[in-house]
């Protein structure tokens, strides 16, 4: 249903020290009526694909088709099918949620009374009664998110497109978003969603691409990325707050050990080792040289394989990590401006 | 309902398709609405936009209430004279604002939601801006002009009236064009309002507005001679002046300026030359902005 073809976007110019390459050869294939998860840290890329998915932006090379149709050739077309929901985008403080999807019904041509009938539908299923009269200048983070997703169904896409949909928000929007969602996909629409957050990915999607540094590392479905791995996972504290030192002694003795497949520091745990093990027997031995080395062991907790687990064998740290790497980095501000139109 | 569709299931590929015509002002009707609304929930540039000109008015007709009579060509008072400059002016601030509301759904972001949308023209964003400033701008202008009437300073009768409304959007228009290109080429609002705030009061100043050419040194008598207000204060002017005969706009001087007499007829083709100009020199710009 959604087919990216090898897509490359560059911010800024080529030659300047700030150009930034968003996304190196992206592909991607997401069947028909499937909820598809893209799973990335912040700065993977995400967003710059899917702007180029919904038309909002020209990718540097790469081919885009939505049911058929080349969004690059016919963005016109392309937009007919797809529903999208921005991660952040502005909504107009002025006007009642209500009047907000009145002009974006108007703007899909729909005719008055399908229109007005449409945004029924939708305030109830999103549970809006209680406040879709009210300026939008007066919503919560949850109640513009809902808003925004009917905005993104008024037109009944085939494609819904959601770019970070549940970041922030409160338990009650989350559920309803989640709920919605897969109500979607049992009903034939096809569901592309981003993410940075695991659980999320995990619960919901069909199929998953991870995305890192504008690049796609995994793909498949959560249970075949997980199975692909194999070996035990385990999480050893040498105790509850280690550093950085000791982390780095710990891993060069279990990297000796027999059996153990990879170490790997996760920072944002307190300098906790998280390992890949083949079997029981190895635990048992890894215990006998911590004890050798005089190495206390506050905690070793044995696992299935996550999705944490399949982006950690493919990148070497944790997502947790990979988004502590980049916080504060991004020039909001100056991103905002260079989207500007 | 009986819908036979559930609520969240696709729309089947048998959509139809209503003529581009329907469809395109159906988006720019909704894209006006929108204006409206914000408007009216939002009064004070109304309330401003008719406030400012009032008060020039009545204070600028005050001040000079007992200059000496036959001081003005034409003889009559400097209130009457006035009427014509503050209704153009007020017509002029109020398109030179046009760009804003684009600058804000710019710099918001709300203009991405809108080229989501699968709109059949995306010049249906530039002509809903046009619709709306003119209206606002002719309603605003029309309020002066009653006020003017009221005030004792002349009313132009039924043809004037329909000459004045003409001379009026052919001037909103190009101010119109210029707004939204310095929307869309400016980097945020801060330097539109800067650019609407340096152009207003010096473009007011040296046109013909508050004084006739023959007061002024010859530099500044010539820098309003070019002046676009001019050009449609001096028609307008005209049609205060007494009963306007259509045939005689082509002969009728109404404007003495450094470089040759000018006609009514003349005044309008200069404002539908500069209209015209100034949308084809923006179009480039607006279309690479919103493709
Ligand atoms: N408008 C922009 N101008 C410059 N750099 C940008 C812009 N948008 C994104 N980037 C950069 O491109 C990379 C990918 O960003 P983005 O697609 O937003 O990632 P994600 O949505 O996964 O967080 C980041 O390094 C980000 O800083
Ligand atoms: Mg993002």
């Amino acid at each position: 249903m959604i087919e990216l073809h090898n897509l490359s976007k560059r911010y800024g110019s080529g030659g300047r020290s700030d150009a930034v390459l968003a996304l190196d050869g992206v592909s991607l294939t997401v069947p028909s009526g499937c909820l598809y998860g893209l799973l990335g840290p912040n700065g993977a890329g995400k967003t710059t694909a899917l702007r180029i998915l919904c038309t909002l932006l020209a990718p540097d090379a790469g081919q885009v088709r939505v049911a058929g149709v080349d969004a690059l050739d016919d963005p016109r077309g392309a937009r007919r099918l797809l529903g999208y929901v921005a991660q952040e985008v502005a909504i107009d403080k002025i006007l009642s949620g209500r009047e907000l999807l009145a002009l974006q019904g108007d703007l899909h041509h729909l005719p008055r009374q399908e229109r007005n009938a449409r945004i029924e539908e939708l305030i109830g299923l999103l549970e809006m009664e209680a406040w879709i009269d009210r300026r939008c200048g007066t919503y919560s983070g949850g109640m513009r998110r809902r808003l925004d997703l009917a905005t993104g169904l008024l037109h009944r896409p085939r494609v819904l497109v959601l770019d970070e949909p549940t970041v922030g928000l409160d338990i009650e929007s989350r559920a309803t978003i989640w709920r919605v969602l897969q109500q979607l996909r049992d009903q034939g629409t096809t569901v592309l969603l981003s993410s940075h957050y695991l659980e999320e990915v995990d619960a919901l999607a069909d199929r998953l691409a991870i995305l890192e540094a504008g690049r796609v590392i995994a793909e498949g479905t959560p249970a075949d990325l997980k199975g692909a791995l194999g070996g035990d996972r385990v999480t050893l504290r040498i105790r509850e707050f280690s550093d950085e030192q000791e982390a780095v002694r710990v891993r060069s003795l279990l990297q000796a050990c027999q059996g153990v497949r990879q170490v790997v520091i996760n920072r944002a745990q307190g300098y906790s080792l998280n390992l890949v093990v083949d079997g029981d027997a190895v635990i048992e031995r890894l215990r006998h040289q911590l004890a050798d080395a005089d190495l206390p062991v506050f905690a070793l907790a044995q696992s299935r394989a996550s999705l944490d687990d399949v982006y950690l064998q493919a990148t070497g740290r944790t997502l947790q990590d990979a988004e502590l790497a980049v916080a504060g980095q991004r020039d909001a501000k100056a991103e905002r401006k260079q989207a500007m139109r | 309902m009986t819908s036979a569709t559930p609520a969240l299931s696709p729309l089947p590929e048998t959509s139809v398709s209503s003529s581009a015509l329907a469809e395109i002002s159906q988006e720019t009707l909704a894209l006006t609405r929108r204006l409206f609304v914000q408007l009216i929930r939002r009064p004070s540039t109304l309330v401003a936009g008719v406030l400012q000109p009032l008060i020039w008015l009545v204070l600028f007709g005050a001040l000079f209430a007992k200059a000496p009579a036959g001081l003005l060509p034409g003889g009559g008072s400097y209130g009457r004279f006035l009427g014509a400059g503050v209704i153009v002016f007020t017509a002029f601030s109020a398109a030179l604002n046009a760009g804003l509301p684009v600058m804000f759904d710019r710099e918001f972001g709300f203009l991405n939601r809108l080229l989501v949308a699968p709109l059949r023209s995306r010049s249906s964003i530039v002509l809903a801006s046009v619709l709306y400033i003119t209206s606002l701008s002719l309603v605003q202008s029309l309020a002066i002009v009653g006020t003017a009437g009221v005030l004792g300073y002349g009313w132009p009768g039924a043809t004037g009236l329909a000459l004045v409304v003409i001379t009026l959007l052919l001037l909103v228009f190009a101010v119109t064009a210029l707004s939204l290109g310095l929307a869309f080429l400016l980097p945020g609002h801060i330097e539109l309002i800067a650019v609407i705030f340096v152009a207003n009061l010096p473009l007011l100043f040296a046109s013909t507005a508050l004084a006739p050419i023959s007061f002024m040194p010859t530099w500044l008598g010539w820098l309003a001679a070019l002046n676009p207000l001019t050009f449609a204060i001096e028609p307008i002017r005209s049609a205060y002046a007494g009963d306007l005969v259509l045939s005689r706009i082509a002969t009728d001087v109404v404007l003495e300026a450094p470089y040759g007499s000018l006609t009514t007829a003349n005044c309008l083709a200069i404002l539908t030359a500069l209209a015209v100009g100034l949308f084809l020199l923006i179009r480039p710009l607006l279309d690479r902005k919103l493709s």
